[in-house]
């Protein structure tokens, strides 16, 4: 990365704001932002795959406290409960004096934990209306060929399913590139922090801003592309003739 | 009764702010995506591209990072207009932008590119034949607007803006991050002062569940009035 700057830094001599330390301020931001998305998500899938089998299952007290926690994540802002698990878990009494502590006093952990809780939330929904839109008569071949609950997800609901899904958990995806932008009022250096500082420090919110956007919208092509590719292999059988 | 540390009055203040920034903002939307989505299905080539690159642009961007932009931009903006003015032909202008103003203003310019998507397809939702046998009765494009497309049009588009809406009063917590006292900023600086977290952030969190959960409600209500006449569908 350094060379790569060191090679464009005679294109950038005339220009004070975006100096070749700018630009590695936003490529650090960048970096960021993206770990931060890739593992809150990948945490939340994992999450988010035993709870919507959960939420359709006929057991009504499990099916009604997954709905709870979903219910909760996706009424509230992202924001308020980035805030509680930043502050929450910094503020308990004597934590700061506990081995979990460097921990926690990493704004990640804490960032993680509430994007990681809020994804998982609406990719459950997502998961558990495809679940139940399985049309009925595979459900019910699957069963009459003896196959146990376990196995028909496995073979039979899940492989359909999410497919299906994979749309909406784009969609998902590209919302939580989005809402991670949040992840600056708790100091983590991201994307949007990186921006913040170059507006502060040169007082420029045109060129400090509109490239930060830029990267966004880089990224969330990307990601939208690379969900229409899948789409394409894994829908095949859903496709027009 | 909780004891809110002499906080209380101040957060009812945030959540009424909340309030009213959301329901202002969504005013707005609503009208920059009908236009925007009429603009997207006129004639008019220029029209439609501006309608494109206008959702385009702005859903493939944080609204955060939008909301940054139009907010310490639109001052420095203003006040380059304001400057070349007075150097041109000497009226000495000067406009303070209300931050009040600025999140009613950004948050419905970010939301109107979703709605204008909704309205977009719902729109094209709308039968053809419906319009020309408007159109048959001697209707004006205004009559057949507002007697025909319209509430038939809303039918499909209410599921969509539905979940607008919630994102949008969701949305309204990031004025709290440039400035506004929200209720999401009141609780944030009583939470850094007193450290209790969750006394103040639960209620907070309490408060936008009751503005959700209401919403679904009227809008169950709402989609019951437009669906009169079709068959209930699962």
């Amino acid at each position: 990365m350094q060379e790569l700057l060191q090679s464009i830094a005679p294109w950038l001599a005339d220009n004070a704001i975006f100096t070749p330390q700018t630009l590695a301020q936003y490529w650090e931001g960048f970096v960021n932002t993206v770990q931060l998305v890739f593992i809150s998500l990948v945490l939340g899938l994992i999450l988010a795959l035993p709870l919507s089998i959960g939420r359709a299952s006929r057991l009504k007290p499990l099916s009604l406290a997954i709905w709870v926690y979903t219910w909760v994540f996706r009424g509230t802002p992202l924001l308020v409960q980035l805030y509680i698990a930043y502050y929450g878990l910094a503020f308990i009494p004597g934590i700061q004096q506990s081995i979990v502590w460097p921990l926690i006093r990493d704004p990640l952990y804490p960032a993680l934990l509430a994007f990681m809780l809020n994804t998982a939330a609406y990719t459950t929904e997502i998961f558990y209306g495809a679940i139940k839109a399985t049309p009925r008569g595979e459900v019910e071949a699957a069963r009459a060929y003896g196959m146990s609950s376990l196995m028909a997800y496995r073979r039979i609901i899940l492989p359909s399913a999410l497919r299906r899904a994979l749309p909406a958990y784009g969609n998902e995806v590209i919302f939580m590139l989005h809402a991670s932008a949040i992840a600056s009022v708790v100091t983590i250096t991201d994307l949007t922090g990186v921006a913040y500082n170059v507006y502060a420090r040169f007082y420029a919110p045109f060129s400090a801003f509109i490239f930060v956007a830029l990267c966004y919208m880089v990224l969330s092509f990307a990601i939208q592309g690379a969900f229409k590719l899948l789409e394409k292999r894994m829908l095949v059988h859903l496709q027009p003739a | 009764m909780i004891d809110f540390m002499g906080y209380g009055p101040r957060l009812l203040e945030g959540a009424l702010l909340t309030a009213q920034l959301a329901v202002l903002s969504l005013l707005l939307a609503l009208v920059l995506g009908l236009a925007t989505a009429s603009a997207r299905l006129s004639q008019n080539p220029p029209l439609r591209a501006i309608a494109v690159v206008y959702t385009v642009a702005i859903r493939s961007v944080p609204d955060l990072v939008l909301m940054m932009l139009l907010f310490y931009g639109a001052q420095i903006g203003l006040n380059q207009i304001t400057d070349a003015i007075y150097n041109h032909w000497g009226y000495d202008i000067f406009i303070t932008i209300d931050p009040f103003a600025a999140g009613v203003a950004t948050i419905g310019l970010i939301f109107g590119a979703y709605m204008a998507e909704t309205f977009r397809g719902a729109f094209l939702a709308v039968d053809r034949g419906q319009i020309e046998a408007g159109a048959a009765y001697g209707m004006s494009r205004w009559l057949v607007f507002r007697h025909i497309r319209f509430p038939l049009m809303m039918r499909h588009a209410l599921p969509g803006l539905g979940n607008n809406w919630m994102v949008l009063l969701k949305t309204t917590a990031l004025v709290s991050i440039i400035g506004l006292s929200d209720m999401v900023r009141i609780a944030a600086e009583a939470t850094r002062a007193t450290h209790q977290t969750f006394l103040f952030m639960i209620p907070v969190a309490l408060g936008y569940l009751v503005m959700t959960s209401v919403s679904e409600v009227i809008f169950g209500w709402l989609s019951r009035r437009y669906n009169a006449g079709f068959e209930e569908q699962h």
